[in-house]
């Protein structure tokens, strides 16, 4: 047993700490602190940057481009980006769609698609969920028919993140009407210019637009952009939600949240004090605090566990209490983000966007807080919703 | 990072688990409780044998060599049964005063005979004003030629009525709620002027009312006009010791949860095949998996030599351990409905072991209070 960071990983942390003091842009890093996602611009150039230093896709193996870290190094430079805060490699070219291509694509799709994905010169968006497949993805209806050397698309893909900014997205379809659920779905590249194609912005509560309803009408798909063998598309779907161990956990970003919610704390007032001093607040973020720092030792186990298992891809129920704790960590300290603005958090929109006529009428720390509290009752929402992750664990780890 | 055991400690974990597997059925326990003592002296001297007596003592001493994750290991399989003798009383908290506090002669004096199971120790804290404060002190220690002289009164002795010493805080300077001028004393339970009410808490657990007229004691334990830190540092090491207990409760409380929804039936199905009852016990899995991450960095945060971030990371597992024991004793009773209220069933008897270990050196509402205070866990930006 052995509870601590060896010397060797506290070293890397610093190295990655110092690249991101050193190259990472101002104007990003304080975009982020203020809550805000970053642009595509923003993304684009540091990720570059950090395929430069050979760390952009950092689960990827080493003959693909990946920097060979092991499970704890790639922990820590993600919890070192989200600390920072800078932009994560771009998930879906480098958590998704990327080790989908490693584990079942041709050569020849390796060839053409990872280098492009790593440097991000093609970005990435997923084509999984529908209007009628949400939790229940094996329900997805968007269909695929081969004729001769294309498939033929048509139907429609929903919540689909960035697909504004998208050159490619990765689809499931289905090319079996007749066959089971799972059984008659194929993972299928494809072209966003392809003529077909048409994206509609779907606007959030908080006014945001991150989303997008993807219809495809009769769009025509080389099938050399089949990964892995017609009809076995849910094999590759369920590697790809297998992969995430970790990463819904955010240790980092929460903690970074927090320390800008102990900052802001101490501009605001209750009872004529500063809020940062009312201990009914304070005992509130304590008790965040207090959750982060078991779910970031549960981190450490699953880690743990995955250096010795060596890429098995057996599931682990700590992964089900990161979604769920994780999560509800997230939402709690938007939660008390926003009330931490008290009256200034109900300012709506963005007052630097263009055409905004909003000068000054609340104080700049305040903008935006209430908006990512609403964005971010998302996060219970997706990736196995809060409630199926919970079916997992007692399915899969009760026997219930 | 590696939370795997090394060989040693697993032949650790395999022996207490054998050891307790043979002697800590139910009934066995059940037996032990309702006897005289309250607990089991054949079981305390198979310790002694086992070397987990003197687990945290250094070999040359007499003891076994063990650190903070020897100590989680064992409390852990304690807690899986929820033993009964006076354990973490001597070995943990009593064993800490004397590694931390005593001088060599003192040690080389008692560590052999804690270690053989013939020297019990309790912790006389408690005072009826007091709740979970350790710095909250009426009792009196006055200088009388080359030692102390205590007065007063003491209370929630955990197995005080067995201990053959008692180690006491008192107060050697300042007022009742100063940090400053608590000492730490070593007193024979049979000196004169002791006198010892015993009685059974809600857990099963023995405990006693200690009143203290004009004893002796037989020394002082650290700096007697500066005492404060080295309770602090002995009941942070408990507090790991209990984080570890309490895993080992919940977790078999749950197993023993999801079992019964396994086959108790109810309209024809077992009532695990429901999917509200489901997701409860799913939710009690996620409690433990937290309750036993916190465990692992309580027995980091105790050998943490910065005291104050010690005291902060200690608060952080009291309460994470306290939320997690309360949802999952409490869960557990639910889950199982009316059988669990019956007293010839275990279920009840972990939820009430859970929650006295809950509340043991404070409660969670307790600790978040302290951490809040000192500014919790991450600095502001």
């Amino acid at each position: 047993m052995e509870l601590r960071w060896t010397d060797e990983e506290r070293a890397f942390r610093k190295e990655v700490r110092d690249f991101i003091d050193r190259e990472l842009p101002k104007e990003t890093r304080e975009r982020m602190i203020r809550g805000k996602s970053p642009t595509k611009e923003m993304v684009v150039e540091w990720q570059r940057k950090l395929n430069k230093r050979g760390w952009a896709v950092p689960d990827w193996p080493v003959e693909h481009g990946g920097p060979g870290w092991t499970p704890a190094q790639r922990y820590i430079f993600r919890e070192e980006l989200m600390q920072a805060p800078a932009p994560q490699p771009l998930a879906f070219n480098t958590n998704m769609c990327g080790p989908v291509i490693i584990a079942f694509g041709t050569e020849e799709q390796k060839k053409r698609f990872l280098p492009r994905m790593a440097n991000l010169d093609d970005w990435w968006c997923q084509g999984f969920s529908e209007p009628g497949a949400g939790s229940d993805l094996a329900g997805l209806k968007c269909r695929a028919v081969r004729q001769g050397d294309h498939y033929v698309v048509n139907g429609q893909k929903t919540w689909t993140t960035l697909a504004q900014y998208a050159d490619w997205i990765f689809l499931l379809v289905r090319t079996d009407p007749n066959a089971k659920k799972q059984e008659g779905i194929s993972f299928l590249l494809c072209d966003m210019k392809s003529p077909g194609i048409t994206v509609r912005p779907i606007i959030t509560i908080e006014g945001g637009h991150e989303v997008n309803e993807v219809f495809f009408d009769d769009v025509k798909v080389p099938v050399e952009n089949l990964v892995g063998q017609e009809n076995r598309g849910w094999d590759c779907a369920k590697f790809l939600l297998g992969n995430e161990r970790f990463g819904q956990a955010r240790v980092g970003a929460s903690r970074e949240r927090i320390r800008r919610l102990k900052a802001i704390a101490r501009e605001t007032m209750l009872d004529g004090r500063p809020l940062a001093e009312d201990p009914t607040f304070r005992q509130s973020v304590a008790e965040i605090e207090v959750e982060l720092q078991a779910l970031e030792m549960t981190v450490m186990r699953v880690i743990a566990n995955e250096t010795k298992r060596k890429g098995s891809n057996k599931p682990d129920p700590a992964t089900s209490v990161l979604k769920i704790k994780g999560t509800e960590i997230q939402q709690n300290v938007s939660e008390l983000l926003m009330k931490a603005a008290g009256p200034y958090a109900w300012v709506d929109g963005d007052p630097e966007a263009e055409g905004s006529n909003q000068w000054d009428v609340a104080p700049d720390w305040a903008y935006g807080l209430a908006g990512t509290y609403f964005n971010w009752r998302k996060q219970s929402i997706y990736g196995g919703s809060n409630e199926i992750q919970r079916n997992i664990m007692a399915k899969a780890f009760l026997g219930l | 990072m590696d939370f795997d055991l090394t060989e040693e400690q697993t032949l650790l974990q395999d022996s207490v688990r054998r050891l307790l597997a043979d002697k800590y059925g139910f009934e066995q326990r059940k037996a032990y409780m309702n006897s005289e003592q309250g607990w089991s002296r054949e079981v305390w001297g198979q310790y002694a044998e086992l070397g987990l007596l003197g687990l945290p003592f250094a070999e040359e001493e007499g003891g076994f060599g063990g650190g903070a994750e020897e100590i989680l290991i064992v409390a852990e399989q304690m807690g899986r049964s929820i033993t009964l003798e006076p354990w973490l009383t001597t070995t943990v908290v009593g064993g800490g005063f004397l590694r931390h506090g005593a001088d060599a002669a003192l040690r080389g004096a008692m560590v052999p005979k804690l270690a053989a199971g013939e020297m019990l120790l309790a912790f006389a804290h408690t005072e009826r004003q007091s709740r979970y404060d350790l710095f909250d002190v009426a009792t009196r220690a006055r200088r009388d030629g080359g030692g102390w002289v205590l007065d007063g009164r003491k209370g929630m002795v955990i197995h005080g009525d067995s201990a053959d010493r008692l180690i006491v805080t008192a107060r050697t300077a300042g007022a009742q709620r100063d940090r400053k001028g608590v000492g730490v004393f070593l007193v024979d339970a049979k000196a004169e002027g002791v006198s010892v009410q015993g009685f059974r808490t809600v857990d099963g657990q023995r405990a006693a009312e200690v009143q203290l007229s004009g004893v002796r004691a037989e020394a002082a334990l650290g700096d007697p006009e500066d005492g404060l830190p080295l309770v602090d540092r002995v009941v942070d090491e408990a507090i790991a010791a209990l984080a570890a207990e309490a895993v080992g409760a919940m977790e078999v409380a749950h197993t023993m949860t999801v079992d019964y929804m396994k086959t108790r039936k109810q309209f024809d199905r077992p009532i695990g095949s429901f999917q509200a009852l489901q997701h409860r016990a799913a939710d009690m899995l996620v409690a433990l998996e937290q309750a036993r991450s916190m465990a692992y960095f309580a027995a980091l945060a105790a050998q943490e030599e910065d005291a104050d971030l010690r005291r902060r990371h200690m608060a952080a597992v009291k309460v994470q351990i306290g939320r997690s024991s309360r949802f999952v004793g409490q869960q557990t009773i639910q889950l199982h409905g009316g059988i669990a209220m019956t007293m010839e069933y275990a279920a009840g008897h972990y939820f009430k072991r859970l929650t006295v270990n809950e509340a043991t050196f404070g409660d969670a509402d307790y600790w978040l209070r302290v951490l809040a205070g000192a500014g919790g866990l991450v600095a502001a930006a």
